[in-house]
Parts: C-alpha cells; sequence; structure tokens
C-alpha cells in the first residue's frame, strides 16, 4: 500500500485535504477553525489524503471526518477509539485520526479512552471541548463547570467536571496537549506536534459552542486577557506568563505557586521538561485552573513508548519465526490423527 | 446389595467378557480430582482403539469451590460406541465418583444395575456431612439397585507411587490415573497408548510425576485383573468409519480452526476482538496461539470495544471477528448494526449459555435465536449460520467468515455450550477443499460507488483504506449509493429494501435440505437446529424404525430460511420443532410461513435425551 514516489513528488494544498461536501456546523462555531487547521497542517507533510483515516463517533464534532478527503469512518456514540484501534491494528500503514467531543469521549466513552491510552494506540485523538452537549441541544457534559445553568440542569450541575488532561495523564498518555480554536498558529503547532508522535497523542481543544456555550473558554482565552490568563508551556523554557512576562510558575512542594519574577528571591520558575517520564509535573500543571492560575497550554507530555500495534506485529513476527511457515495443514490435524481405512 | 468389596480378595469366580454395542461413563469427582484429564485419557483411549465417541464435560461455574461440596463437582461424559452415535448418552451405565458430593450430584443420571466404582476415602464423615447423607449410601443398603465397586483408591495410589519419589499430597493427585487404569480393565482397553502419551507429556519436564502417574495406572489395572474386581468386564468393538483422516475435536477448537482457516484462504488478516466470558473463551485461548496464521487477537476492554474494533479492522481491510456469549451479545448489538448499515463483512460468535441476566454461564441452552434475529434497532436484517455437532463447527465458521466478506455482512454464528465444550471425532478437511474467499468486486476509482452493488450478491465494494482514487466516508447515518448522508423517505425506502435484499439473496448458498425419516412427506416432521442435532435424528430414526410416519429435518441457516423449508414442511400433517428455549423457532417459523407448528421445549441447563424426544414424538403419532 506504499506509494512512495507520490510521497516523494507531491505536495499538497489544504484544498486537497478537503472533499467538496458543504460543512454542515453552525454558523460561527468553533469547529471550522479546527477542520481548517488540521487540513492546513495535514498539507505541509508528504503523507497523501489516501493514507489518513479519520475515525469519529457521535456528536457535532463527529462530523468532522465527513467533510475530509481522506478515508473516513462515523461510526456510534463513544466508540470511535474502539474502531480506531481496529483499524490501526489491521492497517498499520494507515495514519489514524481521531475527532470526539467532551460527551463522546469522556462519558460514554471514558472506558475506551483510557485504555487506548495505556496501550499507547498510535491514533491522533483531538477532543472538541466545549464543555455542553451540542448535537443533543444542550445537555451539561462531564466537562461543564459545577453549578452551570443548562436543559438538564437547571439549578445548575452538581458534578465535579472531569480534566481530560489530568484523565490522559493518569491512564499514562505519551503525548498530552492542549491548545484552543481561537488561537490558530498555537494550535497549527500542537497540532504539527501530534501529527509526528508515534503513540497516543491526545489533543484538548478549547472549543466555542456558539448556540449552547457560548465563550465558555473566554474567561482565560479572551484575546485581551490572555497574556495574564494562560501559561504557554515550552520544552526546556521557564514557566513565565503575563504581559510583559512578569509572573513566573514555581515549584512549591506537591503544587506549583506563582511569582512575580522582579520579587522571587530565591524561587526559581520551573524550567519546564515534557520528558519527564513520570508524569507528576504535568499533571500538577494539568490542576492549574483559572481563576486562580493561568490555564496552561501547549505540550504537558511528550515521551516514547512503542505503540500497541507495533507490540503486536512484532509478536506475530516472533510466532512466524519461532514456528515456520503456517502449515493450515498441520494446524487442522493437531497433535494426534487416526486414519481409517 | 451387591458390593463387590475389593478388600476382601479370592472371588475366584470365573471372568467373562460381555460384548457391548455402546457404553456411557461419568467421570464425577471433585474439581481438583483430575475428572477432566481422567476422561480426556479415556477418550483418546477409544478414539485411537477405533470407537466412535461423543463427549460433554460438565464442570462447575466456581473455579474452585469448596471441596467435597455438591458445588465443587466436575464430571466428564463420555459415550463410546461401535456405531455411529451423536450424543453423550442418555442414561449413564458406569459411575465413577471420587466422592460423597460427586456420588449425590450424579446417582441421578445411572442406570438401574449400572456400576458405581468410588474411592472410600471420599466418604468419610466430613464428606458425608458437607452433603448432608446421614448415613453411607455406600453401607446402609441405599445403592442396593446398583453394582458398588468401592475401592481404597487413595490408600493404594499413595502406595502404588513410592518408588517414583513422589508422596504427600502429590501422590495422592494421582488417584485418578489409578481409577483410570481400573476402569481401562472393565472396559478392555489396552493401557499402552495412554502410558505413552504420558511419557511424552511428561516425562522431559517432570519425570517423577510422569513415573507415578504410570504407576497409578498399572496398579489400578493390575489390581482389577489380580482380584477380578469385576465379575463381567466389557467390550466394545470399533465404529466403522468413513475412510478418512480423524482427530477428537471440541465445539470451540473447531470454531477457532475455522478461524485460522479464514485467515490463511482468504489472503486477509481476521483481527479477533474478544473479551472473556464463558463458554466462548476457549477460542480466544486457542487463536492467541496462533497469530503466526494470520489471526490478530485482541482482548478488548469490554464487549463493545471487542465488536467495536473487529469492525473498525473490517473496515481497514482485515475479517473482523468478535465473539461472546449471551450477555456479551446483548451489549454489542449498537456497534453490530454499525456494520449492518456501512454493509462490512463482521463475524458474531454468540456460544448461549443458560438464562437472562448471568443466569447458568456454563450451561447449555439455545435461548439466543430470537435475540440474533431481531435483537437490534430498527430493521436490521443479518444472516444467521448454526452448526450441528462439535466437529461442524468448524466448516461453519469458515462459510461465516467467507459470506461475511462475500456479500458484505455481518453474519451471527449461534454454536452453544453442549457444541462448544462437547467433542467427538472429526475427519480432517483438506485445506485445498475449502471454498475460496471472493472479494476485490467494483474497485475501478474510474466507476466506483461506495455502496455500489454487485448485481450476483447484491454487496458494496470493499475498499481498503490507503488505496488511491477509492477513499470513502462511511457513516451509520443513512446514505445514497455514492456514501453522502440522505435523510429523504425515498432513500430510506431504497436502503432499507437493498439491505433486505442483499441478506435475501444468502439463501442462494443454501444447499438443498436433507429429509432424514420419511421423505416424502407424512405424519410428522421434526425439525432440529443447533446442538440438539444428534438427540433429534437419534430419536427420529429410532421413531422411524417402530414404523411410524416421521420425517426430520434439521436447519443450518435461520436467516435466510433455506428456500425449499416451506415447501417440505407442506408435507407434514402436524410439524415439532424441539428447542432447549421456550419455543423461539417453532416461533420464528410459524410467524415467517403461518403454518401451526408445536414446541417441545425443555431448559434445564442440559441437552435433550434421546429418550426423551422418542416418548414425544410417540406421543404426537398417536
Amino acid at each position: 500500500m506504499s506509494n512512495e514516489t507520490e510521497v516523494v513528488a507531491k505536495k499538497f494544498t489544504p484544498q486537497d485535504f478537503h472533499n467538496g461536501t458543504v460543512v454542515r456546523w453552525c454558523p460561527g462555531c468553533g469547529d471550522y477553525a479546527i477542520l481548517a487547521a488540521v487540513q492546513k497542517v495535514l498539507a505541509e507533510r508528504e503523507r497523501p489524503p489516501h493514507m489518513y483515516t479519520f475515525v469519529s463517533g457521535i456528536g457535532c464534532s463527529s462530523r468532522f471526518p465527513l467533510y475530509m478527503s481522506t478515508y473516513g469512518f462515523h461510526s456510534i456514540h463513544g466508540r470511535a477509539l474502539a474502531v480506531a484501534t481496529g483499524l490501526k491494528a489491521a492497517n498499520p500503514e494507515q495514519e489514524v485520526w481521531l475527532i470526539t467531543g467532551d460527551g463522546d469521549c469522556l462519558s460514554i466513552g471514558g472506558n475506551h479512552f483510557i485504555h487506548a491510552l495505556r496501550r499507547n494506540q498510535d491514533v491522533k485523538i483531538l477532543l472538541f471541548n466545549n464543555e455542553i452537549y451540542g448535537l443533543t441541544k444542550g445537555q451539561y457534559s462531564p466537562t461543564s463547570q459545577m453549578g452551570m445553568i443548562n436543559k438538564t440542569a437547571p439549578y445548575g450541575t452538581i458534578e465535579e467536571p472531569v480534566s481530560p488532561i489530568r484523565l490522559a495523564l493518569a491512564a499514562g498518555a505519551t503525548f498530552v496537549a492542549r491548545t484552543s480554536d481561537n488561537d490558530l498558529n498555537h494550535m497549527a503547532e500542537v497540532l504539527r506536534r501530534a501529527a509526528d508522535h508515534k503513540g497516543s497523542a491526545f489533543v484538548e481543544i478549547l472549543q466555542n459552542c456558539v448556540i449552547f456555550n457560548d465563550k465558555v473558554h473566554e474567561d482565560y482565552y479572551g484575546v485581551k486577557t490572555r497574556k495574564d490568563t494562560l501559561v504557554y508551556l515550552h520544552h526546556g523554557e521557564p514557566v513565565l506568563y503575563g504581559k510583559t512576562v512578569e509572573k513566573a510558575l514555581v515549584v512549591d512542594g506537591f503544587k506549583f505557586k506563582s511569582v512575580e519574577t522582579a520579587h522571587a528571591g530565591a524561587d526559581k520558575p520551573y524550567v519546564f521538561d515534557e520528558h519527564e517520564d513520570t508524569g507528576s509535573i504535568a499533571s500538577m500543571l494539568s490542576k492549574l485552573g483559572h481563576p486562580d492560575f493561568p490555564v496552561p497550554v501547549g505540550v504537558f507530555r511528550s515521551v516514547v513508548h512503542p505503540a500497541y500495534h507495533e507490540l503486536m506485529h512484532a509478536q506475530i513476527d516472533t510466532a512466524r519465526q519461532a514456528n515456520g511457515e503456517p502449515d493450515l495443514g498441520k494446524l487442522l490435524k493437531g497433535p494426534k490423527t487416526w486414519v481409517v481405512k | 446389595m451387591s458390593t463387590a468389596d475389593a478388600g476382601i480378595m479370592g472371588n475366584t469366580e470365573r471372568l467373562d467378557v460381555k460384548e457391548l454395542d455402546s457404553v456411557t461413563i461419568l467421570f464425577a469427582g471433585d474439581s481438583g480430582d483430575g475428572m477432566q484429564v481422567t476422561g480426556s485419557q479415556f477418550t483418546d483411549a477409544s478414539v485411537v482403539f477405533g470407537n466412535d465417541i461423543s463427549t460433554f464435560p460438565d464442570f462447575p461455574a466456581e473455579i474452585r469451590a469448596p471441596a467435597g461440596t455438591i458445588n465443587g463437582v466436575s464430571a466428564y461424559q463420555l459415550h463410546f460406541s461401535n456405531h455411529d452415535i451423536r450424543t453423550p448418552g442418555d442414561a449413564v451405565d458406569t459411575l465413577v465418583a471420587m466422592n460423597a458430593a460427586a456420588l449425590k450430584k450424579y446417582l441421578p443420571e445411572l442406570r438401574k444395575g449400572g456400576i458405581i466404582l468410588v474411592d472410600k476415602a471420599g466418604f468419610g464423615p466430613n464428606e458425608l456431612k458437607k452433603v448432608d447423607y446421614a448415613s453411607n449410601p455406600l453401607e446402609d443398603g441405599s445403592l442396593s439397585d446398583y453394582r458398588v465397586v468401592a475401592l481404597d483408591i487413595t490408600p493404594q495410589t499413595i502406595a502404588a507411587v513410592k518408588p517414583s519419589g513422589i508422596t504427600g499430597r502429590n501422590a495422592e493427585r494421582c488417584k485418578n490415573f489409578y481409577t483410570l487404569g481400573v476402569v481401562f480393565y472393565l472396559y478392555d482397553r489396552p493401557v499402552e497408548p495412554t502410558l505413552l502419551e504420558i511419557k511424552k507429556r511428561f516425562a522431559k519436564k517432570e519425570p517423577a510425576i510422569a513415573e507415578a502417574n504410570i504407576l497409578a495406572i498399572q496398579a489400578g489395572y493390575n489390581l482389577a485383573h489380580t482380584i477380578e474386581l469385576f465379575r463381567t468386564t466389557y467390550r466394545v468393538k470399533r465404529s466403522v468409519f468413513e475412510p478418512g483422516e480423524y482427530r477428537n475435536i471440541s465445539g470451540n477448537l473447531a470454531t477457532a480452526l475455522g478461524v485460522a482457516a479464514a485467515a490463511s484462504k482468504s489472503g486477509r488478516k481476521v483481527f479477533f476482538g474478544s473479551y472473556p466470558i464463558t463458554p466462548a473463551t476457549d477460542i480466544l485461548h486457542e487463536l492467541s496461539r496462533l497469530k503466526h496464521f494470520g489471526v490478530l487477537t485482541f482482548q478488548a476492554e469490554d464487549e463493545i470495544a471487542a465488536v467495536a474494533s473487529s469492525v473498525g479492522a473490517s473496515y481497514g481491510g482485515a475479517i473482523g471477528v468478535t465473539c461472546s456469549s449471551g450477555p456479551g451479545i446483548a451489549l454489542k448489538s449498537e456497534a453490530i448494526n454499525l456494520a449492518v448499515m456501512t454493509e462490512l463483512p463482521l463475524v458474531v460468535i454468540d456460544v448461549q449459555r443458560g438464562g437472562p441476566s448471568t443466569g447458568l454461564p456454563t450451561k447449555t441452552e439455545q435461548a439466543d435465536l430470537l435475540m440474533a434475529l431481531f435483537g437490534r434497532n430498527s430493521d436490521s436484517p443479518i444472516p444467521i449460520i448454526a452448526p450441528a455437532t462439535p466437529g461442524e463447527c468448524f466448516q461453519a465458521m469458515y462459510e461465516a467468515c467467507r459470506l461475511a466478506v462475500k456479500y458484505m455482512t455481518p453474519v451471527m454464528y449461534l454454536s452453544d455450550g453442549y457444541l462448544a465444550n462437547g467433542a467427538e471425532p472429526w475427519m480432517v478437511p483438506k485445506v485445498e477443499d475449502l471454498k475460496p474467499f471472493e472479494f476485490g468486486w467494483g474497485l475501478d476509482p474510474a466507476t466506483y460507488k461506495p455502496y455500489g452493488r454487485n448485481p450476483a450478491t447484491g454487496a458494496r465494494p470493499w475498499a481498503v483504506p490507503g488505496t488511491p482514487g477509492l477513499d470513502n466516508r462511511l457513516t451509520g447515518i443513512e446514505k445514497d449509493s455514492q456514501g453522502r448522508i440522505n435523510y429523504e423517505s425515498d432513500n430510506h425506502q431504497r436502503a432499507t429494501t437493498e439491505r433486505f435484499a442483499k441478506i435475501a439473496k444468502m439463501a442462494q448458498e443454501i444447499p438443498p435440505i436433507q429429509v432424514a425419516g420419511a421423505a416424502d412427506g407424512g405424519d410428522l416432521l421434526v425439525i432440529s437446529w443447533g446442538g440438539t442435532y444428534g438427540a433429534t435424528l437419534t430419536a427420529v430414526e429410532a421413531v422411524h424404525k417402530m414404523g411410524k410416519s416421521i420425517g426430520h429435518i434439521h436447519l443450518r441457516w435461520l436467516n435466510p430460511l433455506p428456500s425449499d423449508l416451506l415447501g417440505i414442511m407442506k408435507k407434514y400433517k402436524k410439524i415439532v420443532v424441539p428447542e432447549i428455549n421456550v419455543g423461539q423457532l417453532a416461533y420464528h417459523l410459524q410467524g415467517t410461513y403461518a403454518l401451526p407448528v408445536s414446541s417441545y421445549s425443555r431448559v434445564r441447563g442440559k441437552a435433550f435425551t434421546v429418550g426423551e424426544l422418542v416418548t414425544h414424538f410417540n406421543s404426537l403419532l398417536g
């Protein structure tokens, strides 16, 4: 299935990744920006559209594969990661991307999410997190903030939201990142990193639902305030933020504290290491949130472990070497036969 | 009471060998007593000798229930004969009971006058108390209808294996082989093949264990011989088999081999997504060892992931197979419908077990038929194939895979606990005789339509991701023939009709029905399906021999139904369907053909006996 000559010769445009179907998200939906960013990033790479498969479950975001010119499978609610797992095992040459939402991935699909990450399935998982069920018209999701008023919680929700990043880290994800649909260059950069990661690449994209949860991420991702309310993680650099980069995050026991760099004294800004293998620092970072702390965005963790399909096919190769060429006739006969004449 | 007390030497009556047509032995003991090993060793010896055999293990759901209790009893039933047999036997001729619990549980299965062989050590005060025996049945005369042979198996085994250096608990463990020796003598089996087998299995790793087991068998055999334990011993001659090469095989193993054969012959990988569940898990065990045949086994996090990953694999170009039992199939139904809607190959193995919810996990039933037919949302046609015997599981599984690909559809494969664990001699098929896989239609990029239809089969093309020019986006949403989402009413009508027409077309794959007994019509037609084949056919043959007008057909396809079925049904005055459920096929046939069909239903977690079927058929024939 390799098309090496084509791969080397051809350069792509974002349009090459669009199949011409009219996109049917609500006007102003954050999904448009994500679709454009993915198509832009894929066009920069050498892999042709037919060597990608986009898999999704059910929800607004899950229509995504239907707009791509790649192979695609819009499956059933919550199960996209399981579908992707079989697909990647059967067809390891395909690069598999998965589009999911907060309900699809973390509620009905929570179990598959945990297990796909712990197995390090080689799938790029883009979670569109708008903290609401959109396609069913406005019920709370597992990421909705405590107290949020909506159709199924007219008196406010009484559930603590799950942190997708923290859950992904706990499940052992080898690549974990966060970006936003209104931060286009950053999103493209994170997607590039995810695309090049071998193994599970999990990207939480803070996404705006203009109809049912408009401006849900505005308090920290608003264009005017974000320098004070976000902190961009860069590997090997101190974790600094603020309008004039006047603030820093400092490790304080088992948590972070924010200090003014001018008055930091003995406190050294934490120099971010995305390869830190235990995931402890990434987990501590994942707990930071608005309004007490800036919201960390960027790559939280990037480590290299063998992917599931690699281990699976390596086992098959080993079994082939140990057993020789498979002989079906011999297998059917089993250890003992007798002949009737 | 005719207790042959083995302790009394000097029984000088002359030994007498009696010829029998068939014998049923049931080995029963505590889970740790090794009765499955004893049973399979006797089975191997019998098949090598040339008997026809049919076996069925019966083990508890609990892994290690308390020793000495009824719940902890594990058993192995073996029917061997000099003629073609199809069931593990109605009534037991010889019951081997290693303790009081085993006797209590299985005594009702023993025919009057049958032999009871017991280990006295299993009948101490504690053992009797655990199963509420007020007095020792070996001594209180309650077994006077049977021939009781009570031996000191435990101490004699320990003494016999001493030269091997094995002592204590490990020595005691050899008592199943000691017992095997006794039974070998009783039924005039040569012991040498078994001794060779033990040497082969243990000699390298555990030579002392091998020696101990051999000593135990020989001691049991010699004891029975020397002290003339049985006044009469028995002999069952060779059976007549069709010429060919045979092996002994269980239904689950045959199913697994069918999957491996599909991978091998199709040239495509098989992706086998499964989650452990009794009584289906053996298939996953077996295939996990057969990776080099191109079978990708995946132990999923749950039943839904097992089937969904299989559907994804089929999209990726492999043959997706998922495997479970009833509770798991219930969880899979939404994802099976995804394969119905996207028209991808998928094989769903349901090894049926007893009861709703957890029910009777280790017992058999065939009560998932209507779930297989109708247990999904909306109109969701899928073909259903059900093997009739353990050996037939191979061919049925291979066909399920082949036709899933040929017709681009999920196929439901209904086995059951009885077929799964039952075993029989199986003529090993020749690899070159297996039918080829057919796919590759409609893949010219110039004319490719994701839901275009092969006129011969109604199947849509199977485009593998990675192929230039055939990119497609599948969805569970209704769509037009180009695969584009389409919610229009006429389009849904067209698409539904096409999905049904495709499955109906599969009737062309079904061979003509063979009618046994009264083939040209008559008073009673018996219709069976699945694992009840052997008992039903045997019963019909018996009733037919009595001169009654009775015919039998066995359905291996439950959907679509064979096109010649209605014509055959119309030729009989009465129709009856014996089933291990409350009448599901009977209900389906009546609904389909509007003909009166009566049901003979038994749900006791076990197979029909031939005797009860004969009685029922006779009662219908008046």
